[in-house]
């Protein structure tokens, strides 16, 4: 464990998996938390108190859809009362311009929104619900007249990836300041779905020269974070800017975790805000200070002049590649494993399978099954 | 589309809504607050965002900032003030507030 631990910038509060959406990388776990299960509005409002007093700057108010919750807009409310900054992330399937105003009114910050595609037809069929773009359409238009800024989030893969340069003029025509254009990571859903999401370089090359000519014509008007596929990369992404350094993540079932995937990792008991103050589990976990700092590193990393740039890469990863989550991403060129990866990237060249949708009671060994018969997740 | 927000001299700018400057008790350090962006201003730029408040014209800011510093040309300050607004604004965290 580092000398020194800082306290945590943000919190993301993943207040339900419940989403009408079924889109097949969502990163919620594969084992998605039911309504029973979650937090109550007691619980979130002693988190959010906890975490402002941790020293907490900003709350992203996730999903899930987190406006399936009844109690989001007395959340928002406290977070603000608190001083903290908030974000909502949202698909923007589930209510409209009453529910953004009253949101605005409580001091709601800023409003995340995904799309699925710039395309409806495309859209609707990734989300795997029909009108689900019009609605995400009407709910931009609610955010900008209720004076919020507005952030859209595009997930892209290589169903989407060629709209690009459509994407961003579908960003300014909402009246987007900024938009993000991040590729999927290949995790629980999105792992599942990898040989039908992962693109080829050539796609990709083509997106990366949309996005920094856009960059240059856009400078001051329209903010383009852009996140390229970690696979077709030559070092890993530090991901979480390090595990333990800036970000916890609560679940839905009071589960806290250091990145949003990192409950699939075996043998770390991750404690959960019901039984634990943030303050301990952030300072004092077995959990929070695993792969804290640089101690936990082993060769390639250990040695390496990037190892306080990219923090070892991602432990998920890492996991779910070798096996192994102390060993370096094999993302790393630099990996002993990264040949995992070239060979994903390889069977990228070839025509992609049917997707798998995000549902409950969903089980990887059925897989074939799943994909046949989907459920409803609300 | 908006048009970018080009700072000058004659600039009368404010924070955008939903930005939020304020001193960290905890961190002790002055912070911005954006759209899932977190800023950490430097001594300088906190300087200058103290005294960014939708009435006094980038020049004026100058201003000030030449008569407290009076060993360094006001051209030089006035370079690097422009800059620093125009690289905020670039970024959404400014608004103008009057003409300019």
């Amino acid at each position: 464990m580092p000398a020194q631990v800082d306290p945590p910038l943000a919190l993301l509060a993943e207040l339900t998996h419940r989403c009408p959406l079924a889109c097949p990388y969502c990163s919620n776990p594969v084992n998605l938390e039911r309504a029973a299960g979650e937090l109550s509005e007691q619980d979130w409002r002693r988190v959010l108190a906890e975490a402002a007093a941790l020293g907490v700057l900003q709350v992203h108010f996730s999903g899930g859809e987190p406006m399936a919750r009844r109690d989001l807009l007395g959340l928002i409310g406290e977070a603000n009362g608190l001083s903290l900054y908030s974000n909502l992330i949202t698909s923007g399937t589930l209510g409209g311009t009453r529910e953004i105003e009253a949101f605005a009114a409580a001091g709601l910050k800023h409003v995340q929104l995904s799309f699925q595609d710039f395309a409806a037809d495309n859209g609707d069929r990734i989300a795997g619900l029909p009108g689900a773009h019009d609605r995400k359409t009407r709910f931009a238009a609610a955010v900008r007249a209720a004076g919020l800024p507005l952030t859209l989030n595009m997930v892209v893969h290589r169903q989407n990836l060629d709209g690009v340069p459509d994407m961003i003029e579908m960003a300014l025509e909402l009246g987007a300041r900024r938009i993000e254009i991040a590729h999927v990571q290949y995790y629980a859903w999105a792992f599942t779905n990898r040989a039908a999401l992962l693109p080829t370089r050539r796609q990709l090359d083509q997106a990366t020269e949309a996005v920094e000519a856009a960059r240059a014509r856009l400078k001051g008007v329209l903010t383009i974070d852009y996140v390229v596929p970690d696979y077709h990369g030559v070092r890993p992404k530090s991901c979480m800017s390090g595990w333990g350094r800036q970000f916890i993540n609560i679940m839905p079932s009071g589960i806290a975790v250091p990145c949003h995937a990192a409950e699939t990792l075996p043998g770390i008991a991750f404690p959960s805000v019901r039984t634990n103050s943030l303050s301990d589990i952030w300072y004092e976990s077995d959990a929070f200070n695993r792969f804290r700092g640089t101690d936990w590193m082993a060769e390639p990393c250990r040695s390496c002049d990037r190892r306080e740039i990219d923090w070892g890469g991602c432990r998920c990863q890492a996991f779910l590649l070798t096996g192994d989550a102390g060993r370096t991403d094999p993302v790393c060129t630099l990996s002993p494993d990264h040949g995992v990866v070239a060979a994903a990237v390889q069977e990228a060249e070839g025509l992609p399978p049917e997707f798998i949708y995000r549902s409950y009671g969903f089980l990887p060994s059925k897989a074939g099954e799943a994909s046949a018969k989907r459920t409803e997740g609300s | 589309m908006m048009d970018r927000l080009v700072v000058s001299d004659a600039s009368v700018l404010n924070f955008a809504p939903h930005i939020v400057f304020r001193f960290d008790e905890l961190r002790k350090r002055w912070i911005i607050l954006a759209p899932e962006r977190l800023m950490l201003p430097d001594e300088q730029a906190v300087e200058i965002l103290q005294l960014v408040d939708g009435k006094t014209g980038v020049s004026g800011i100058v201003d000030s900032l030449a008569a407290r510093y009076s060993q360094a040309p006001r051209d030089l300050i006035a370079k690097d003030v422009t800059a620093m607004l125009q690289d905020l604004a670039d970024k959404g965290c400014l608004a103008g507030a009057g003409p300019g």
